[in-house]
């Protein structure tokens, strides 16, 4: 098992580094002279106004909350999926009820408008 | 100690320390970004367990779905930055000190008198039936289980289109 | 442990890593070049002979340019945003083989870093879920009001198609009987190219939509939609930090070319594959480029969605659509074994 997962331990070690690397080579080459105008946030030139982060809309949070539901949906339907040519006609019924119930709860958000973006 | 025992060490370290880290750190998204370290922690104890699989699940569900809705919900509030200086505790902070001993004595408690540690694993052919013998236990043994999943999934759905969406319009 | 397995192990992240960011400068110069014949152009020409030094005097130029880091920005995640947006580019691929196991200096050598990982294709959904984080964070961190929507718009973005990038690995793994990515590709010459299409005739068209809205390309490239945003999340990023963001987009377009032909393009198979090992890396690297000239050219031609589309899209055909290729597999295969 573990000699699955060291090779990827690894690569993530030795990915990470040459990403820090990349940074660190831009703050020990680049110039750095800021002035009180350069380090204003961009607004198309204009004079910004008002902080730069906003509250967002609370439709970002319901995406976010259907599509951890169909996250774990799709992760219920892997280790299924290995099996399924073996289960055949069982399988498929016990999935199909599984998905039937979901359906239910994705129509429901679709005929409230969550899907919708005005 | 083995290279087993070293790398659990250094997780389960990392998983307390990043634990300590979002509750006291007072920028909300920096808090939010500890307990993905922390989550990740938990991940990699997964690999030492031989459970790869819950590893990967364990990145996709949690760090990936719901870590993500953390920093969305941090998003939708008015003050991240923590300019507030007031102390973090609660008045009643002994108590939970008290509950969280108790706990923790009557788990040390329970692990030392459990058998299993003694047991084997039951040994698989190879890691990829580990993933079949999943698959088929889910279908057939926990289909109940399975089953009732989407049902609270879908309860889950409806309350939050009820509580973020119809309440907000 | 033994030292030589460790040896080899660090020897292929060097080679994925080097092939990852050699690949990233000359995707930049192919795609100028692409786009530049499409639009009847010559493209870059001076730096060497036919531009081939370009990418490097690009990257000269950008280790020498001022980086700003605005006022009041987060400068903890500021300068974390990119780096976290570059991982999960560069580790993505780690589970797709480049050809079967070789024996090199007496020792068996698969060619990946985990090509036969018994949960691989769900590795590669938790690696794509991860890549939300850089752009998010990234554009909250910059105090700026176009970085901050962009890196929202973004995110939303990348979580509404990653269920059908999801979901169209699913066919693939009823086939196979594995998430192992080596056993689909042993899958696909066992059963022939063409019944692997049959079985799941939505697969290819869903996970290459869904993909490349993954990676933020054209024509989904809302998050720099430069009309409304100026340049999105990375507004504010100048210097190497701006390149780590540049690098991400090309090599997350190199990954999903290579995951795209490993699971319906036959990966590294092609002819004789089976007596020449070596051959493998070869087609794979073939197939990748044929699919990244399909991306620059849908970025020529396509124009950009409006975002609501692009969202309503995201959920109400692609979503239903992938779970019906599910069941159109699922049918197949309690009719047909």
């Amino acid at each position: 098992m573990l000699n699955d997962y060291l090779p990827l331990m690894i690569l993530f070690g030795l990915a990470l580094a040459l990403a820090a690397m990349v940074v660190a080579l831009g703050h020990l080459f680049g110039p750095r002279r800021p002035t009180d105008r350069k380090s204003q946030p961009y607004e198309s030139g204009m004079k910004p106004i008002g902080p730069g982060q906003r509250r967002m809309s609370v439709r970002f949070y319901l995406i976010a909350v259907l599509f951890i539901l169909f996250d774990i949906e799709v992760v219920f339907f892997l280790p299924w999926a290995v099996v399924f040519r073996d289960l055949k006609i069982v399988g498929f019924i016990e999935m199909t009820v599984f998905i039937l119930v979901l359906l239910v709860g994705f129509i429901y958000a679709w005929k409230k408008g969550a899907l919708e973006w005005e | 100690m083995g290279a087993m025992q070293i790398l659990f060490l250094l997780a389960a370290a990392a998983v307390l320390g990043a634990a300590i880290l979002v509750v006291t750190s007072r920028n909300l998204v920096h808090a939010a970004l500890w307990l993905i370290v922390a989550l990740f922690g938990v991940a990699v104890v997964y690999v030492l367990l031989n459970a790869g699989f819950f590893a990967i699940v364990q990145v996709v569900i949690y760090i990936g779905a719901i870590a993500i809705l953390f920093i969305f919900a941090v998003m939708l509030t008015r003050q991240i930055g923590g300019k507030d200086g007031g102390s973090q505790n609660h008045s009643t902070w002994w108590v939970a000190a008290l509950l969280s001993l108790l706990l923790m004595v009557g788990i040390v408690w329970i692990l030392s008198t459990w058998q299993g540690f003694a047991t084997e694993l039951p040994a698989l052919a190879n890691e990829k039936e580990l993933i079949s013998e999943l698959g088929k236990s889910l279908v057939s043994t926990y289909l109940l289980p399975f089953e009732l999943a989407s049902v609270l999934l879908v309860a889950a759905l409806i309350g939050a289109i009820y509580v973020s969406w119809e309440k907000s319009r | 442990m033994q030292l030589g397995l460790f040896l080899q192990w660090i020897i292929k992240s060097g080679i994925l890593l080097a092939i990852m960011t050699g690949g990233f400068a000359y995707v930049t110069l192919y795609e100028r070049k692409v786009l530049a014949r499409i639009q009847v152009r010559i493209g870059p020409n001076r730096a060497g002979p036919l531009g081939i030094l370009q990418p490097i005097a690009d990257g000269i130029k950008l280790i020498f340019k001022e980086e700003l880091i605005p006022a009041r920005a987060d400068k903890f995640i500021f300068i974390l945003a990119p780096i976290i947006t570059v991982f999960p580019a560069l580790v993505i691929t780690a589970v797709v083989p480049w050809g079967e196991t070789m024996t090199l200096f007496g020792q068996q050598v698969p060619l990946g870093i985990a090509p036969d990982l018994n949960v691989g294709a769900l590795y590669v959904m938790a690696i794509a879920s991860i890549s939300v984080y850089g752009i998010t964070l990234a554009g909250w961190s910059s105090n700026n009001k176009y970085a901050t929507l962009g890196g929202l718009r973004a995110s939303a973005q990348m979580i509404s198609y990653e269920l059908a990038l999801g979901l169209s690995f699913v066919p693939s793994i009823m086939l196979a009987k594995s998430m192992s990515l080596m056993d689909h590709v042993q899958m696909q010459a066992q059963m022939g190219m063409l019944k692997w299409w049959l079985y799941q005739p939505l697969g290819p068209a869903i996970f290459l939509i869904a993909s490349i809205a993954e990676v933020n390309r054209a024509p989904f490239d809302m998050p720099e939609a430069e009309q409304e945003l100026t340049a999105g999340y990375h507004t504010e990023y100048s210097g190497m930090k701006f390149a780590l963001f540049f690098m991400a987009e090309y090599i997350k377009m190199i990954a999903v070319s290579m995951i795209a032909a490993t699971l319906f393009f036959g990966g590294y198979l092609g002819p004789f594959v089976d007596r020449l090992p070596w051959l493998g890396p070869i087609y794979l690297f073939g197939k990748v480029i044929i699919l990244l000239f399909g991306m620059i050219w849908l970025r020529a031609t396509l124009p950009r969605i409006r975002y609501d589309r692009l969202m309503s899209f995201g959920w109400k055909i692609l979503l239903p659509a992938s779970l019906l290729n599910v069941f159109i597999t699922a049918v197949l295969v309690v009719i047909f074994g």
